[in-house]
């Protein structure tokens, strides 16, 4: 029997217009989204890696082809579908244990499992101490760690994070790529994870998807087979890092020529 | 795992939430540091007090009188024992109606401009129904409609009602829609993607998202409110301070016209300051507020 992916691309396509004129900014995309896999979306800007992302979570529907979890139709943003900004996008009038508490209480859940569930998870992500402070007192850092909390604990069962780490300093990134990975291996999300930055494609990914400007699509994709926790040092590591990077460089060549 | 967020991160999250930003000082400033705003604040009053009292004393071709006779006529509004006029001891009364006119067309104004602002910023179809014609009706100042308010509501406090009302109004729906429109669009996907989507956003990301504008809105409405007061008493009514300051200024009695300058101004100011302290509360979540 056949199993049904978490998620699925078929054929997806999205054209914004803008100025009166018809941007592509994504083409017959097909992409599919096994449970407990770990996916990377790498590419130029202007790949269409972000729009694929929104399409997943709904927020944009596809001009062509569909986007399915597990095989219906994804229509509109859904709590099984959450999202991790790069903004953060905190509730900036919520401090960090109601920002947590927002989609349970979205969902009518009693207070006490409210209460129950952010505890959880304001402790998974380590700002026990820092629960009743607002969005403008924590650093990037914590921020993102709140917008990851505040997505698990309203039982996403897909993450969608879009360059999540891209505005945080690289000692932070760091250590939050570790503690990504390790929320992951406990948690069998499944996660489909967008960054322009090779080296974080490789340490995460269970399967690495480059995608190409121009219009935006899917080019290739790669199965990393490195054994975890991965070691950046390694020679196998480099090898993948040489790998993608000449992959990706050559869009970059293709499109500046 | 640790699930810890790293030490330095803490510190600086901790610092940045416990302790407020130094307070620069030099020596050449001096003197108690708290008694210092005051101070500075009182000079200028006091500088402008003594103009106006050695430009006044002694002078009996004055039409307006010192600041004596002016503190000794605010004492006898209050408090009577000094002329033992019609006037005497008869503040709180006048006080207390343009109070009750003041706030009940603010809260009236809020009632109304709050829903309709948050309509109007995220209906479009209400929008443009209605915003046009409040653009039109909006520089239209509040004594233009004095006599067209006293043919609908007829002479009396109705009217004065009324004024109040429209000049607490647009502020209040002017920032409020303001708030509404400017709200963050990340912030809609969030609370979509988190399960609130449709009409509870309203109340769990408009509403909040908007209230520091709203909160604008509402300081500038109860000012208004206030400077509208003297107006809106000039609809024939028999109490108000507005009241008293016209019908003294038609008996020449300059000097109550200027202690119910005064209590407008004082009672303005403290109702100000209550807003205010009402707003550090409610958006002490605000970097620009708290």
């Amino acid at each position: 029997m056949l199993k049904v992916p978490i998620l699925e691309m078929r054929n997806v396509g999205k054209t914004f217009a803008q100025n009166g004129r018809a941007i592509e900014a994504l083409w017959g995309a097909n992409l599919c989204a096994k449970k407990g896999e770990f996916i990377c979306l790498i590419g130029a800007s202007g790949c269409g890696k972000s729009t694929l992302l929104r399409l997943a979570a709904g927020f944009e529907t596809p001009t062509t082809g569909e986007a399915l979890m597990w095989g219906m139709p994804i229509a509109g943003p859904d709590p099984s579908r959450g999202m991790v900004f790069q903004d953060y996008g905190l509730f900036p009038w919520l401090t960090v244990r109601d920002n947590i508490g927002f989609g349970p209480r979205s969902r009518g859940r009693t207070r006490q499992e409210i209460k129950e569930t952010t505890d959880r998870f304001i402790e998974l992500v380590g700002l026990s101490n820092f629960a009743d402070l607002y969005p403008h007192q924590l650093s990037g850092g914590m921020k993102q760690r709140v917008a990851i909390a505040r997505v698990l604990a309203n039982d996403a069962e897909l993450v969608l994070m879009d360059e999540p780490f891209g505005a945080l300093d690289a000692m932070t990134r760091e250590r939050l790529q570790d503690e990504v990975t390790e929320i992951w291996s406990r948690t069998g999300l499944t996660v489909l994870f967008v960054t322009h930055a090779i080296d974080e494609a490789i340490f995460l990914a269970d399967r690495v998807v480059v995608m190409s400007p121009g219009p935006g699509r899917i080019d290739s994709e790669y199965a990393i087979d490195l054994k975890r926790p991965r070691d950046i040092a390694s020679a196998e590591f480099n090898e993948w890092r040489r790998l993608l990077a000449s992959k990706l460089h050559s869009h970059h060549a293709r499109k500046a020529g | 795992m640790s699930t810890l967020a790293s030490d330095t991160e803490q510190q600086t999250a901790r610092e940045q939430a416990t302790t407020r930003p130094p307070v620069r000082r030099s020596f050449s400033e001096g003197g108690s540091p708290r008694l210092r705003p005051v101070l500075l604040a009182i000079t200028f009053p006091l500088a402008l007090l003594a103009f106006w009292h050695f430009a006044t004393v002694n002078r009996p071709g004055s039409l307006i009188p010192p600041p004596y006779d002016v503190w000794q006529e605010l004492q006898d509004l209050a408090f009577g024992g000094i002329n033992d006029d019609a006037y005497s001891r008869t503040l709180h009364i006048h006080l207390l109606a343009s109070m009750s006119r003041v706030y009940g067309g603010f809260v009236l104004a809020l009632v109304v401009a709050l829903p309709l602002g948050m309509l109007i910023g995220r209906v479009k179809i209400i929008r443009q129904l209605i915003d046009p014609t409040i653009q039109i009706l909006r520089p239209i100042p509040v004594t233009a409609w004095l006599p067209l308010a006293m043919i609908i509501f007829g002479l009396g406090p109705r009217s004065a009602f009324f004024l109040v009302f429209l000049g607490a109004f647009y502020p209040i729906l002017v920032n409020t829609i303001f708030g509404v429109r400017s709200v963050e669009p990340r912030l809609f996907e969030a609370a979509a993607m988190l399960g609130c989507r449709g009409p509870a956003q309203f109340f769990r990301v408009v509403l909040p998202a908007a209230l520091p504008s709203i909160f604008t809105g509402v300081r500038l409405g109860l000012g208004f409110a206030w400077v509208v007061i003297v107006v809106g008493e000039m609809t024939g009514v028999q109490t108000g301070l507005g009241a008293i300051i016209m019908e003294a200024r038609q008996l020449s009695r300059t000097e109550i016209v200027i202690s119910g300058m005064i209590v407008i101004g004082v009672f303005g100011f403290l109702s100000d300051q209550l807003v205010m302290l009402l707003g550090k509360r409610l958006l002490a979540w605000s970097p620009s507020h708290a």
